[in-house]
């Protein structure tokens, strides 16, 4: 099969409020910067776009449509949309280059969450006829999966603030994070609950903002003569709906993509997983059977700082960057969407030596 | 380069104005089982679900693929949704084709629907956005100042439209699926309508419809020992522009130019009214027909009416270029399944399957949809015969 590279990514900053920034303005900086890290001038030097953006986060139908703006498609483009997070836009655009009918694709997502009350509009993703009109927000949802947890022995409160405190610290050295510094174990114990048995810091804290990238053959990649990394495999997968039909302390759904992804093949170095609750990355970490030896998340992960729709792409990002700096030869990204971790997407990268 | 992916089993629920027997996972359920019944396959024989609908807010709930996984029996599988305004349904198919002619899946269902009697479309369509212009006017209106430009541009006749009307109408009679049934529909009757945008009449506008289109879209072995005959899918093409921008033709966007001419030179056509044998193409507003002949190349420009007008694209006329047999998006639009309605309808015309809508001997058809501000497009051709 065609071997993929991925050549370039940027990120917005994590932003509480974007403040009047529309789509476009959330967008070209992210577009310009990919651009520039490859030499292109224009999403007219790639042969495939897709993007990955939610309308109910903007509160508009076709809130996508504002993003071709930022494009330049004159003359036209191949383009496409996923109502989902931007790391399926990437999926899309893999197909795209492996069928032969693109050597190049651009991606991004975005939104502006702070425009509602993000855990409550997630409430109307789920069911609408059982599940929604009861407005279980996602928050609670993710409340009652780290309950199972702790009651099932499989994690502590303890073990929940240890992955905030290396969230934290590792957002010390992203310049993108909302959250960052040093944090004591025992001073987040002794928070109060925010839902129980959450606290507001094992949340990850809204974000507007964009991200982007550009993936190609490698042929392509030596062509723009740029530093790649190889997207060796990926593969997502989705669960029932039906929470009380699920093992919420497992990710079967993660454990199937992680095989057809190939994680195992090789020594994981790096980690970025999209853990939107601290007791979510223990399930991630334990689906993808990481080991001690690697790191997970040092960008410091969605907690702190969760771009809906662009976190999934960012957490493959991230990974690429660490590649082609030098910092890992291999690494894993995980993208998730729906309640509770529902769907599952698990991608590998490598360095191209 | 692509492999071979042809459509092997095809499943719509009846069109309606609210389908009040289903909720929205029966409905796409209904759809996704006849595909899978055609096929000859059950719910484990597919690798994976591609799903498209328009925008959420029509039914609100957001993202509604994740509720339904189960009804789709997609659990433990890959689901993607696309979502690309009112082309979706055609991108769907082309994204679901791409899972095969990718090598990456042997076969794979798709669907799409839209439950419209869930909410108010024309609502949803209009939220004012902050600093936007805020167009309170539904696809109708928006599209009404272009049909007018058409006919200053064209110097059509008044009645292209009540013929449109009239035509597809007939068509969707054929139909048992269409939502309208009106087979003694007359222009008169069209004219008489209520104007709601001028020039477009009540009767020359689409309806609003609950339903789902699904199919099986399967590699080239799997569709060689298919038990009915398959669709090959000869070409499939993607354009986007922008909604506005400086020296924009509104009325012949160039991106369906530009999508039309990539996927009739995939599948080797160079006079697309010569080689093809019918045409399903997004017409939700009358004069979109003639509009369409031009910009996809059955016409020259300026002369697509002539061709409506001539019967040219009447089956009952025995016209050469059928368009809209199955009676097209005038007689049923549940908005986001209607762009696979007619990749669909165009698969079935070349399996030879469309029953009284069918145009005989047909063996090369083109799909076709639009949306947004008649900015995006998607387009596939079908045949009867392996390439």
């Amino acid at each position: 099969m065609q071997e993929l590279a991925v050549v370039a990514f940027s990120q917005s900053d994590c932003l509480a409020r974007a403040g009047a920034a529309n789509e476009v303005e959330l967008i070209m900086p992210q577009l310009q910067a990919v651009y520039a890290q490859v030499g292109i001038r224009n999403a007219q030097d790639v042969d495939f776009v897709c993007s990955g953006s939610c309308d109910y986060l903007q509160g508009a139908a076709f809130a996508f449509v504002a993003g071709v703006d930022a494009l330049g498609a004159v003359p036209p483009i191949k383009e496409s949309h996923v109502e989902m997070d931007a790391a399926w836009a990437l999926y899309e655009a893999v197909l795209k280059i492996r069928m032969g009918q693109a050597e190049s694709a651009l991606l991004y997502g975005f939104s502006r969450s702070s425009s509602g009350d993000l855990p409550m509009v997630l409430s109307q993703q789920l069911d609408p006829y059982y599940l929604a009109p009861l407005w279980v927000d996602s928050i609670s949802l993710a409340a009652l999966q780290a309950r199972l947890l702790l009651e099932a022995g499989l994690a502590s409160e303890q073990d929940m603030a240890e992955v905030v405190v290396r969230s934290r610290r590792n957002a010390r050295d992203n310049p993108h994070a909302r959250l960052r510094g040093d944090l004591s174990i025992e001073a987040l114990l002794a928070e109060d609950m925010f839902v129980s048995p959450l606290r507001r810091a094992d949340c990850a804290p809204v974000a507007d903002g964009a991200a982007a990238m550009i993936i190609c053959t490698v042929a392509r990649a030596r062509e723009w003569g740029v530093p790649y990394a190889v997207l060796s495999g990926i593969d997502h997968r989705i669960e029932t709906h039906n929470l009380g039909m699920r093992d919420l302390t497992d990710s079967p759904s993660t454990r199937l993509a992680a095989r057809a992804a190939g994680v195992a093949e090789g020594p994981v170095e790096v980690a970025e997983l999209y853990a939107p609750f601290s007791h979510q990355e223990i399930i991630l970490a334990r689906a993808l059977e990481l080991g001690p030896d690697t790191r997970v998340n040092p960008s410091g992960g969605v907690l702190a700082g969760n771009l809906m729709m662009a976190s999934g792409l960012s957490r493959v990002g991230e990974v690429f960057r660490r590649i082609v700096a030098g910092d890992a030869r291999r690494g894993v990204a995980h993208a998730t969407s729906g309640p509770c971790l529902q769907h599952n997407l698990v991608a590998v990268l490598e360095s191209a030596s | 380069m692509s492999k071979l992916a042809a459509v092997v089993g095809i499943g719509q629920t009846r069109y309606k104005t609210r389908r009040g027997d289903v909720s929205i996972a029966g409905l796409v359920r209904e759809a996704a089982a006849n595909a899978l019944e055609d096929a000859g396959l059950g719910w484990d024989d597919v690798e994976a679900v591609i799903i498209g609908k328009a925008p959420d807010m029509f039914e609100g709930v957001v993202m509604p693929e994740c509720y339904l996984s189960d009804a789709l029996g997609c659990n433990g599988k890959p689901m993607l949704r696309v979502h690309t305004a009112g082309s979706v349904g055609g991108s769907t198919a082309l994204v679901a084709a791409s899972h095969v002619q990718s090598g990456s899946f042997r076969r794979v269902l798709t669907v799409t629907f839209e439950k419209q009697s869930e909410s108010n479309a024309m609502w949803a369509l209009s939220t004012p956005q902050p600093f936007s212009v805020h167009l309170n006017a539904g696809a109708g209106g928006y599209f009404a100042p272009i049909i007018r430009e058409y006919m200053r541009r064209s110097g059509a006749p008044y009645d292209v439209g009540l013929k449109v009307a009239v035509k597809d109408r007939l068509h969707g009679a054929r139909n048992p699926l269409a939502h309208l049934q009106l087979p003694h529909i007359t222009m008169q009757e069209v004219e008489e309508s209520m104007m709601l945008w001028d020039p477009l009449r009540f009767l020359e506008a689409c309806p609003s419809s609950d339903g789902a289109c699904a199919m099986v879209i399967a590699d080239e072995e799997l569709a060689t020992r298919s038990p009915k005959p398959p669709a090959w899918i000869r070409g499939g093409a993607m354009r986007s522009e922008p909604t506005m921008y400086a020296g924009r033709d509104e009325v012949n966007p160039r991106a369906g130019r530009d999508c039309a001419a990539d996927v009739y030179r995939q599948a080797g056509i160079t006079d697309p009214r010569r080689d093809l044998d019918c045409a399903e193409v997004y017409v939700p507003f009358s004069w979109y027909e003639p509009m369409w002949l031009e910009n996809l190349g059955f016409a020259a420009e300026g002369e697509g009416w002539k061709l409506t007008m001539a019967g040219a694209t009447s089956l009952d006329e025995g016209g050469d270029i059928p368009w809209n047999c199955s009676g097209g998006v005038l007689s049923s639009n549940p908005i986001g399944a209607s762009g696979m309605i007619r990749f669909a309808e165009a698969a079935r015309q070349v399996r030879g399957d469309a029953g009284a809508h069918q145009v005989p001997g047909a063996r090369l058809a083109l799909g076709h949809a639009y949306g947004g501000g008649a900015q995006f497009f998607a387009m596939w051709v079908v045949g009867a015969d392996k390439p």
